[in-house]
This record gives C-alpha cells, structure tokens and sequence, in this order.
C-alpha cells in the first residue's frame, strides 16, 4: 500500500516558516552587521550603547516593566474571582473580559486620546466635581496606562486557563486539612497557575518594550521609545535600515536575555503553553 | 460572614475592572452620537449624521472591508498550515518536533515591530508591496496562534480510535477527515479564532509592510485621527462594537448549546 | 449526520471563494496598472472628489498615497517597493531629489493650463529647481505661531513667547526636524540653512531648555488641538493655521517679526515611475481652473494658480492674511534649500538628542 507518510504534512509550514520568518530574520542580521557599502561592521549592532538609544531602550524597559506588572496586579485576582463563578472555559463572562480586544487595538488608544486630553473627558468630569484636572496626556504615565489597557486580556486568558486546569479538589482537601487561604493561594494555586503567570507576562512584556504607536498616540512625541528610535530608523529621511536592523537585532537580543532569566527563576516549571 | 464580605469584595472587584475595561469603548459610542463638532468631551446634541457619512465614506468603508478580507484570509490560510504541520509532528522523532516548535516561538518573541521590518525587508528586496505581501504577513505572525491551540489537542487525542479506523480499512486522508479532525476541532476553531482576533488588531505588522493605497482599519485610524475630528470613525467603533456583541452572542449559544450537548452524551456512556 | 456533511462543505466552499476572490484580485490589480498612477501626497493635502474626476476623464486610475512628513515620504520613497509615479513634497525634500538625480523632467509645454501658475511662483521655484524643469508648484505658505486670543492677550510677534513659562504645558511645537529648528535658529539670527554645527547646538540648547514647556509635538493634529483649546500657542504652517481659524475665531495667526520659513510645496515626477504620460496629465489636470478652484477651496492652502487667485476678490484676500501674506512678510522669510547629507545626519542627530532630553 503506497501509504501517505504523515509526516509530509508538516512541508509546507516549514516551508513557510522558512521563507517567511527565518529568512527575513537572516536578512535583518544581516543588514545590522553590513554598512551601506555591504561591508561587515559591528557598529550598528553597538550603537545600542549610544546615549541616544540606549535611553529610549532604559525607558522602554523600565515602562514595559511597570505595565506588565500592573497587568498583572490587575488580572490575577480577577482572573481568581472569574475563576470562582465560571464553570466551563468558554463562559460567557469570561469573554466579556476579552472583548474589548476585538475592538481595534487604534480605537482604543483613540479612545484613552479623548479621555486624556487636557480638556478631555477626564478633566471634564473632574472639574464637574469639583476637582483640579490633571494633565496626564502626553506623560509616560498616559502610555502605560494606555499600554495596560490594551494588553491586559493577554495577561488575564492565560492566567485564567492556568487556574481552570486546577482540580478543586486539591483545595478542598487542603481546607479539609487546616489549610488557611493564604496558604492555599501560595502553596497550591500561585504554583499550579505558574505556567499561565509565565505566558502572561511574556505575552505583554514583549509587545510593551517595542510599542512604538501608543507612544506617538498618547505621548505627543515627547516620550521617545525605543519602538520609535526603530520606526524612525527606517521612516526618517535620514534612514538607515543598517542602524535599524542593528537596533532591531539588539532589541530582540534584550527580550530574549530578559526572557532567559525570567525563565531561570522559575526553572522547573515549564511555561510553554501560551494559550 | 467573612466569606460574604470577600464574595462582596470579588463582585465589586469584577464590576470595576469592566467598568474601566468599558469606558473608552462607550466613550467612542456616545462620542458617535455627539453633535458638538470640536470638542467631544463637551455634549452638543444628539446626532445620527456620523452614520451617514460613514455609509458615504469610502476610505473608512474600504479600510473596514480589506481589514475584514485579510484577517480572514490570513486566519484560514494559518488555520491550514498551522493544523498540517501539528498533525505532521505527531510521528516525529522528538528532535525534529522541538526544532518546529522552536522556530513557532520566534514570531512570538520577536516583537510586532521586529516581525514586521523584517518582513519588509524580505519584501522589499524581492518583491513589490500588494495585498498579497500584507496576507503573507499576517500569516506569519498570527501562525503561532493556531499552532500553539492546536498542539495540545493533537496530544492529547487518542490515537486507537484513529488506527482502529485504519484497521478497518478506512483510507488514511478519510480517517483523517473522519476521525482526528473532529476530534481536534475546538482546537483549531480556538486557533482560528485567535488568529483572526490577531490579525484583526494588529498594526506594526500592516504599517511597515502596507501596501500603497490599502488600509486596514489600524492604519486608517491612525491616519485619519490626526487629520481632525472624524466623526465617522467613532460611528465605526460604535458598528464593530455591535457587530463583536452579535458574535458574542452567537458563540455563547454553540458554547451552551455543546455543552448540553457533551452532558447528555456523557449520560448515555 | 448529514447536515453536518452539508455544513462543511458550505464552509469549503466558502472560503474558496475567498481564496478566488482573493486571486482575482492581485490579477486585476495586474491588469489595470498600465492604466494607473500612484500619487503619493501629504496627508489631507487633496480634494478626493478632484481624483475621481481624473479618473472619470481619462480613464486613468489614481492609486493615492499619503504621508505624514517628508522625512518619511523619501524613505518609502527610496525603498522602492513602491513605483511613485507623482510626489507632492516640501522645497527641501525636492531639492535633495533634483540633486540626487532621482527627479525626471518635466516638460511644462505639453501642459495645457501650466500657465496658470503664475511667474512669481516658478521664480520661487528656481530657488531650488534652478531651470523650473523638474517641478511644478501646488501649494505655498509661512511658518508662524498660531495663538488663541482667548489664553494670549497680546499679539505673540515674536518667536521668544515659546520659551515663555507662562504657556508651561501650552505650547505645540511641530514634530519635524528642520521645521522645530526654525525658532531657535532665527531667534539666534543664524539662516535656517545653516550647517554650522556650534550654530545648530546652541538651537538645540534653546529647543531642549523649550521642551519642559512644550505639551507636545505633533504634525497634522496641531490644527485640531488648537481647535479644541488645547494649547494657547503653535507652531503651524499658514495653511493649517487659517482652517484652524474656520473651525475656532479665537484663532489667530502671526508671522513673527524675527523672521521665518518660506515654503512652497510641489510635484516630482520620480526618475523610477512607470507611467510618466498619467502623470503629466494629472498635473495638467491639477492647474486647471477649474479643479484648482476645488482643490484650493478644500485644501484651502495659499495657491500659486494666478487663475484661481484672480477669482478671489480682495476683500476676502484682506481678511485672510494667513493665506493671502502681505508682501514684507514674505520679505523675512527664507526657503529651505537641501543641506548634504552630512548636515542631513548632524540634524537627525540632534533631534534624536532632543527626543532623548
């Protein structure tokens, strides 16, 4: 029998994968290690030391840092609560928390534009009451709140389909057993949702440093990224794709860095599963 | 008592987290219906006349169409390849597994922003910036998705019913089809979905490899918001906004409607 | 059992007929680009309602392109993934194109209505296209404050009320580079061509010291901003500044005394287009009375058509001196010219400097 190997299944997605991702990733390291002239430099892939760039890349880490945390802050005790009052994964309450992601990703932002603006309909609602307005546009904390907003269902899913796979029993049996709910959270809950909180954080740590267009949406170019040093990099007249696949590269090897020791401390556990 | 108190605090919780979550998106609604020409913060009257240009605007409507096409394009298109290759990998030796599931993290852990000039760079060397190229993108970077929902299903699914199937003298493409793929169906229906939801939402990818001419809704947002007040885009987010609650709606059924489905079949067992 | 068979072909069917249509509509892209033109253009820099008029005419299709600064504009424009067949930039922008070789002649004769540009404007081209060969002029204007006579109780005649800390938080400046050097530069009463670097640094000093006052930095959103009473003060080209005048009369605008930028925006045909006879027709088109009149009329930019001008009657020119400048105004104001690629580079650096301040 002239029998289908299986396996041939898998070609035309490597073929894919090939063509479409390591390919252009071989044509950034390339460009980042070249000058113009086509001969190998490592100063573009340096110019990350820069002061120029190297700021931008401190402050995006630093920003990003701040966003993944507040997510985090905000979307483990409600994915704990949700948890608690769904019974299946695809509960409709739980999709009312992920819909505002179908909202375009622009709208959105425009929306916190229109909130922030100094007279926005924050600082309308806030001198109707009787307060002072803030003037939040244009600030970094208008961009991580921004950021936050936007990237919170991708720290909220994972974690939530994390506690989902948890046997109540298990907590039951510790509450049978004197367990306190301080106990149960840190020794049964916190380490079984691991893999969910590691998927999470990577899910919103990794577009938050490269974010460039919520920066120029709510920052009114004064806060400079290193998202809109890249961006620039190849939309400036000035371009230079040399520095920006440099910079690009250098990026990339910071996330990867980061994600390396985000993931040594929490050895052990795999975090593979995104979703 | 304390349990009352912290079942109060979880509610409480839960209702301000939507209420923030939901703000900016009524906002934009409300902001649909607002007269006052400048200032949207400021109520001027009600208004339906943003839905009538919306109708008459081609560049919102086009940008609305093509995001539309593409993503669905581009989740089909991933959906296939993604369920191939996690059907593929299933008589893999260990090494050639991981190497796959290696290369899927990449456009995982390359920002948008990486994803997105190194594409352009592929294309801008080999090829000219179309509708096709953008597709191609999204394919690429939603890909993971489908692989990464799949995966797991494929693991988990028994293999004796599929052999069985065989045995029986099934033919392997009919086994396939018969057997493992409704098995792994709600894995590739989440890919699909999350796939579309990525494409839907995405916009570094699109601005670095957009071809002239053609919006998707992000770009043409982000074009148009600077050049005044667009009335017609939050007329927009108000229909999206409809539209996504219609679809809520409807995969709240399929989901109750499974599920009743599963309960009762697992009563006849 | 059945129905579930059915349900699945449905959905097979359907999405083949995504992927035909999908196909069929890279090959009728293919089809009609003999007949097309891509025209790239700032943004919000045309009447769309004059493009399908060309279309309607001749038959042509125009693929329309916008962005947002010229800086951009030339990197797409380089990148050459794109075959330009029309670009409508800044003098400076051009000048560097016309310098590289990357522009292609055009020939103003074959133009039925190029006369309708009037000589003054060719002769302000010759600053940059020394033959007026290579481009033709769209739309002109200054550079100046726009101030809303609601926050700024004096006329702000001068480029120092940028640096004043009573707008802390209230000043706009724009988000490009030579533009955001003008202040300084002619604060300093150093040319805005300059590419002396100790000059340029201490500019740069100036705008850093600037930036804690500055509420943002922004290109096309300035008019709005300042529609809604955002900021009390701009940096805004004239034509920006008299629609943001329509849209609030609270809105006024100056040219400071100091001095300021003289700029005129044009058409390039770029050496690497595919349909050279489109685009002079859409030229040809542009400068006709008629679809001049239009455009100016939404756009509503200073126009260099002496035929459209001619139509406007002086009362209107008085009382719109954004768009219509008095003479000694145009007398301080001075054009951009190309500044070589090193000044090029010197200037993004010391932009990338202000950002990171």
């Amino acid at each position: 029998m002239g029998k289908l190997n299986s396996r041939l299944l898998a070609g035309p997605y490597i073929i894919w994968m090939a063509l479409f991702t390591v390919i252009p990733l071989c044509l950034v390291v390339y460009n980042a290690f070249t000058n113009t002239g086509g001969t190998f430099t490592l100063e573009n892939v340096a110019s990350i030391f820069d002061p120029v760039n190297s700021k931008p890349l401190w402050l995006s880490f630093k920003m990003s840092l701040v966003v993944t945390a507040v997510c985090f802050l905000l979307s483990f005790p409600l994915a704990m609560v949700l948890w608690k009052y769904s019974k299946n994964k695809n509960s409709l309450i739980v999709m009312v928390f992920i819909l505002p992601m179908w909202m375009n990703f622009m709208l959105r932002t425009l929306a916190w534009r229109l909130i922030l603006l100094n007279n926005g309909f924050l600082n309308h609602a806030l001198v109707l009451a009787g307060l002072n307005p803030v003037y939040l546009m244009n600030t970094k904390a208008a961009i991580i709140l921004g950021t936050a907003y936007d990237y919170f269902p991708f720290m909220l899913l994972p974690i939530y389909n994390a506690l989902v796979k948890i046997d109540k029993d298990i907590i039951n049996a510790a509450k049978d057993l004197g367990a306190t709910g301080f106990v149960i959270l840190k020794r049964i809950i916190l380490p079984l949702s691991l893999p969910g909180i590691v998927s999470g954080i990577t899910m919103v740590f990794v577009p938050s440093i490269s974010e460039f267009v919520i920066a120029d949406m709510l920052g009114g170019g004064k806060v400079y990224l290193i998202g809109n040093v890249i961006e620039q990099a190849f939309n400036s007249g000035y371009a230079d794709i040399h520095l920006g696949s440099g910079l690009s590269l250098s990026l990339m090897g910071i996330i990867v860095i980061s994600m390396l020791v985000y993931r040594f401390f929490d050895k052990g556990e795999e975090g593979s599963g995104i979703w | 008592m304390v349990n009352k108190v912290k079942n109060t605090a979880g509610k409480l919780y839960l209702v301000l987290i939507l209420l923030v979550l939901y703000m900016p998106i009524a906002l934009l609604v409300v902001s649909s219906f607002n007269a006052s020409e400048r200032n949207k913060a400021i109520w001027g009257g009600f208004t339906i006349s943003a839905y009538k240009k919306l109708i008459h605007d081609e560049t919102v409507m086009d940008a609305l169409y093509t995001t539309l096409i593409l993503a669905g394009g581009a989740a089909f298109i991933a959906t296939v390849l993604g369920t191939l290759v996690c059907i593929g990998m299933i008589n893999m030796k260990k090494h050639s597994k991981s190497f796959i599931l290696g290369v899927t993290q990449i456009p995982l852990l390359n920002s948008d922003i990486v994803t997105g000039i190194a594409l352009m760079l592929l294309f801008t060397r080999f090829a000219e910036l179309s509708f096709a190229t953008m597709l191609v993108a999204h394919v690429t970077f939603i890909i993971p998705y489908v692989v990464l929902s799949v995966q797991p299903k494929v693991v988990q699914m028994n293999l004796s019913t599929y052999e069985a199937a065989l045995d029986l003298g099934a033919s392997q493409l009919y086994a396939m089809w018969k057997v493992m793929l409704p098995e792994i169906m709600p894995g590739i229906l989440s890919g699909f979905l999350l796939a579309f939801t990525m494409s839907l939402d995405d916009f570094s990818v699109t601005y670095f490899t957009k071809a002239p001419g053609i919006h998707t809704m992000s770009t043409m947002v982000n074009a148009e918001y600077r050049k005044g007040i667009q009335t017609e885009i939050y007329a927009l987010s108000t229909i999206i906004f409809v539209i996504i609650l219609f679809v809520l709606f409807i995969i709240n059924r399929r989901t109750e409607k499974a599920a009743r489905l599963e309960a009762e079949s697992g009563v006849e067992t | 059992m059945k129905h579930i068979l059915l349900k699945k072909l449905a959905a097979v069917v359907l999405c083949l007929a995504m992927l035909s249509n999908l196909v069929s509509c890279g090959k009728g892209t293919k089809e009609k680009e003999k007949n097309q033109i891509i025209v790239f253009n700032y943004g919000d820099y045309i009447e769309r309602d004059v493009l399908e008029q060309f279309e309607a005419e001749t038959g042509i299709k125009v693929i329309y392109e916008e962005f947002l600064t010229p800086e951009a504009m030339y990197t797409k424009y380089k990148n050459g993934t794109v075959k330009y067949d029309l670009i409508c930039c800044s003098e400076y922008m051009l000048d560097k194109m016309i310098k590289d070789g990357e522009a292609r002649e055009i020939d103003t004769s074959t133009m039925e209505h190029a006369k309708n540009i009037g000589d003054r404007f060719w002769q302000i081209a010759r600053n940059f296209d020394t033959e007026n060969k290579y481009i033709v002029p769209y739309f002109w204007g200054t550079v100046g404050i726009l101030y809303n006579t609601s926050m700024v109780d004096f006329v702000p005649d001068s480029w120092n009320v940028l640096w004043d800390s009573r707008f802390k938080n209230n000043i706009i400046m724009q988000n490009s580079v030579r533009d955001s050097f003008i202040p300084p530069l002619v604060l300093d009463g150093q040319s805005i061509n300059t590419t002396d670097e100790k000059v340029l640094r201490k500019a740069l000093g100036r705008l850093q010291e600037q930036k804690e006052l500055v509420q943002s930095y922004l290109v096309d959103e300035v008019r709005d901003d300042m529609a809604n009473e955002q900021a009390a003060l701009a940096v805004i080209y004239s034509g920006e500044a008299s629609l943001a005048h329509e849209y609030n009369e609270d809105l006024e605008y100056v040219v400071p005394d100091e001095g300021s930028n003289l700029w005129m925006d044009s058409w390039i045909i770029p050496k690497n287009g595919s349909n050279y006879d489109g685009a002079v027709k859409f030229l040809d088109f542009l400068c006709r009375e008629d679809i001049a009149q239009q455009n100016f009329e939404y756009v509503y930019y200073s126009t260099p058509n002496e035929a459209v001008l001619n139509n406007i009657d002086e009362e209107e020119k008085e009382e719109d001196s954004a768009i219509f400048p008095e003479e000694d105004v145009l007398g301080r104001c001075e054009i951009f010219t190309y500044l070589g690629t090193e000044a090029e580079e010197l200037y993004n650096r010391l932009w990338k400097e202000l950002k990171v301040y």
